[in-house]
């Protein structure tokens, strides 16, 4: 298995979806080794975890976040900054010098920073390969033209590919419309959750402000994401103003960090709710948790979303949600309301209907709550059983 | 002794609302009123429906009338599906009107607006089923005797009303927990009553038809007339068989595609073959039969889902609120003596709108058992509330000359 990032050094959801996955899939009878490209102590007793050292550095302190494929530095070591292609590359390498001394029957990659790695082992070892795409470069872009040297990574990898797995039919259409990839040798195999690996919340919120200002008569409506062009946040703060409007007592807090960053506190002040919209930078822990707990309604605006797992952690949480119709989740969640993610006006209509209906958010996280009790990635690691199988077989014969 | 097909068709359609954000909310009224190419655009489904159900199935039940004067049948129509036939394919209503002038047509009385009034407010239940009569007398000439309730709903309290306001006759599902060791195929009286008789729904041989009849995978299919016939005759001692069914069955729930038509057509034919068999409308059946015991429904009992109750419709916490927000509102709703406003919070009341709210077969992941022109139920009480709180706002600003 090779990969980017585990929890707790992940920077967003392919670490815990890969944890998640690889915790399933240990179930079966199955030897796994997840190879990550920095050094670090995980707290993982079903795999092991391997660090792909390259020759000559000693330690990657922190990992890029796997997402965001422009303008992206590490610092290593002694202070020097690689860019994200760079850093891909000494992955790629030591990888390579890895598989050379291990046995293995079957590599499978999780999204393209590993990509290069895995064609390099089977050009080597002629074994088959498996990408697993949680997202593809133009989701992440919000646009088809994103990064052309990323985009040819994709092509080439997914053209040389055993199987591709994607993590939602949005995702699939998407390989096929950027990559020509044919429909059968992509398989859809949802992310899920698993509720007992949800931490609870405890009795003390940290948003202390936002909880006086809900005994004030507020209500607080949550994101918690990237602020890249892919999640749509300037569509959510125009909501925002509409909803203001009608129901001034409402507040907006955003948690996370990107590019955006600037630029939506500028659009909350220039909108004119800059006192509405709390902006509360990334968070993870206590402080990522009690955002959901703090929220009356948690809204994931994205542009496009191959998957998107906040809104499964948010009724997690016992908050309802409203989820763009452009995202993953939203082919198997049920219990919550979905929009078009232009589609501003009704975003503010279904945001500012929860907030002000006892009934439909009672509703809401009740349903919510039972579909998610009912949620596991167990038939996610069933599917992915089934592909080992499929190219297996063929192998040994 | 003769043995009879009572056969009784329902035809509702709502007045469905559209697309009605909190931006429309006290800036227009016209929560039913959507594009005519849009989702809930009631005028696109009406002239639908009439065209593939009430135009061909009328057309045949015309036929069989003329072709066999044994022929009989007993139609409910709602007020909210006579307005919209009557605005948009009063050829289809014309085509009822012939049915009810060869006068073997019997209309059956109920709320004009296919509401559950019966369960919030019996002044307006009352008031709703006087319409609904009034409207009938007018258009078909003829003055109700036997009272159904919005989707069979039924208890002991609904017979004794109906018993006292002069009905010969109800109708109700023929729920076995009910029923017990007893068949729907006779006549009953309900617990608390002096004069009216019960008719109860032979589920059975009723969803043979309305459900099971296009079902490939049925073991019974293909289903023919004389196959159906012959299931009736092995019941030697039975009175009478009720197939109460929605009378969009015929060319809507089930396509003309699957054969329904040549089945209804066919059905007479077989089924009067043999002496003594023949069909009656709901009053005749109460004429010609004695009751053979006491029926006690002390709990509601509906014609829907497999709980036979009212969590269709009143199961969550959306559908509980906005109905019991909507009967709220009816002492200030009549003392606004705004006929306009009072017209569309009796179309909200439809129980059409509570039904596209239910979340049960929702969390089942069962999202395609039943109809609703929603993509959730959740968007269904989005535009309800909106809608709702219009009426509010109106009833706060309007007013009327005294």
């Amino acid at each position: 298995m090779l990969g980017w990032e585990l929890p707790p050094h992940n920077s967003g959801g392919l670490g815990i979806a890969c944890y998640q996955l690889c915790k399933a899939l240990s179930k079966n009878d199955i030897d796994l080794e997840f190879i990550v490209p920095y050094q670090a102590d995980h707290d993982i007793d079903f795999m092991r975890v391997t660090a792909a050292k390259p020759q000559g550095l000693f330690s990657a302190a922190a990992i890029a976040s796997p997402y965001e494929s422009a303008e992206y530095q590490l610092s290593v070591g002694g202070g020097e900054w690689l860019d994200i292609h760079q850093q891909q590359q000494l992955y790629e390498a030591a990888v390579t010098r890895l598989a050379e001394e291990k046995e293995f029957d079957i590599v499978h990659a999780h999204d393209w920073l590993t990509f290069r790695a895995a064609l390099r082992v089977k050009e080597r070892r002629n074994c088959p390969i498996v990408l697993h795409v949680h997202s593809v470069e133009s989701d992440r872009a919000g646009s088809r033209h994103g990064n052309p040297l990323v985009h040819e990574i994709e092509a080439t990898a997914l053209q040389l590919a055993d199987r591709v797995i994607a993590v939602s039919q949005h995702t699939k259409r998407a390989i096929m419309r950027d990559y020509d990839i044919p429909a059968d040798k992509i398989e859809v195999v949802h992310n899920s959750i698993e509720a007992a690996d949800i931490t609870p919340l405890d009795s003390n919120n940290a948003y202390r402000y936002l909880e006086l200002m809900k005994q004030l008569g507020y209500k607080v409506v949550v994101n918690i994401g990237r602020l890249t062009i892919q999640k749509g946040l300037p569509n959510l703060l125009r909501a925002a103003q509409l909803v203001v409007q009608k129901q001034p007592k409402t507040l907006f807090l955003i948690v996370g960090s990107g590019e955006q960053y600037y630029e939506l506190i500028e659009l909350a002040a220039d909108l004119g709710i800059g006192q509405n919209v709390l902006f509360a930078d990334f968070q993870r822990g206590k402080q990522w948790r009690d955002a959901f707990g703090i929220g009356d309604l948690f809204v994931m605006p994205s542009v496009s979303e191959p998957f998107g797992l906040t809104p499964l952690e948010s009724i997690g949480y016992g908050t309802p949600t409203l989820i763009s119709k452009q995202s993953g989740v939203s082919e198997v969640l049920q219990n919550c309301l979905k929009v078009d993610y232009w589609d501003v006006q009704e975003m503010a209509n279904q945001i500012h209907a929860v907030l002000t209906n006892q009934d439909l958010s009672e509703t809401l996280r009740v349903n919510g709550s039972r579909e998610y009790a009912r949620l596991s990635w167990d038939s996610a690691s069933d599917k992915i059983m089934k592909i080992y199988g499929d190219h297996l077989t063929g192998a040994a014969a | 002794m003769s043995k009879a097909i009572v056969l009784y068709l329902h035809v509702h359609q709502p007045y469905r609302v559209r697309h009605y954000t909190v931006f429309d909310t006290a800036v227009q009224h016209d929560y039913f009123d959507a594009p005519f190419d849009g989702q809930t655009s009631n005028e696109r489904i009406l002239k639908k429906v009439a065209e593939k159900s009430y135009l061909p199935t009328n057309a045949r039940l015309l036929q069989l009338l003329k072709n066999h004067p044994e022929f009989k049948v007993s139609l409910s129509i709602t007020g909210t599906v006579l307005e919209q036939l009557e605005r948009w394919a009063p050829e289809a209503l014309q085509s009822f009107r012939e049915l009810c002038a060869t006068g073997r047509v019997e209309i059956v009385a109920e709320t004009y607006h296919h509401s559950l009034a019966f369960f919030y407010s019996r002044p307006e239940f009352e008031m709703q089923v006087a319409m609904h009569r009034q409207k009938v007398e007018e258009l078909f000439g003829q003055t109700p005797k036997v009272f159904r309730n919005t989707e069979l709903a039924y208890n002991n309290q609904l017979a004794q009303w109906a018993d006292q306001a002069g009905y010969k006759g109800i109708l109700a599902e023929g729920w076995d927990p009910v029923l017990e060791w007893r068949s729907p195929n006779y006549v009953y009286q309900p617990t608390g009553t002096e004069n009216i008789k019960l008719l109860m729904k032979n589920y059975k041989l009723s969803d043979d038809i309305a459900f099971r009849f296009g079902n490939h995978d049925w073991a019974e299919w293909p289903l023919t007339a004389d196959k159906f016939s012959h299931w009736l005759s092995e019941d030697h001692e039975a009175s009478n068989f009720n197939l109460f069914m929605d009378y969009e069955t015929f060319g809507e729930h089930q396509w003309q595609e699957s054969g329904i038509f040549g089945f209804l057509e066919q059905l007479p034919i077989e089924w009067l073959k043999t002496e003594g068999h023949t069909f009656m409308t709901v009053s005749e059946t109460i004429d010609s039969f004695e009751s053979k015991g006491e029926i006690d429904i002390p709990q509601t009992v509906t014609w829907a889902d497999t709980e036979r109750d009212l969590s269709a419709w009143l199961g969550n916490a959306m559908q509980t609120g906005a109905i019991t927000a909507l009967y709220a509102m009816e002492d200030a709703m009549l003392a606004s003596h705004n006929l306009a406003l009072i017209d569309d919070w009796r179309r909200l009341q439809t129980s059409d709108h509570f039904y596209y709210m239910c979340t049960k077969w929702f969390n089942d992941g069962d999202i395609h058992a039943y109809f609703s022109p929603y993509d959730t139920p959740y968007e269904a009480y989005i535009n309800f509330i909106n809608a709702f709180r219009d009426l509010e706002y109106r009833l706060l600003t309007e007013k009327v000359e005294a």
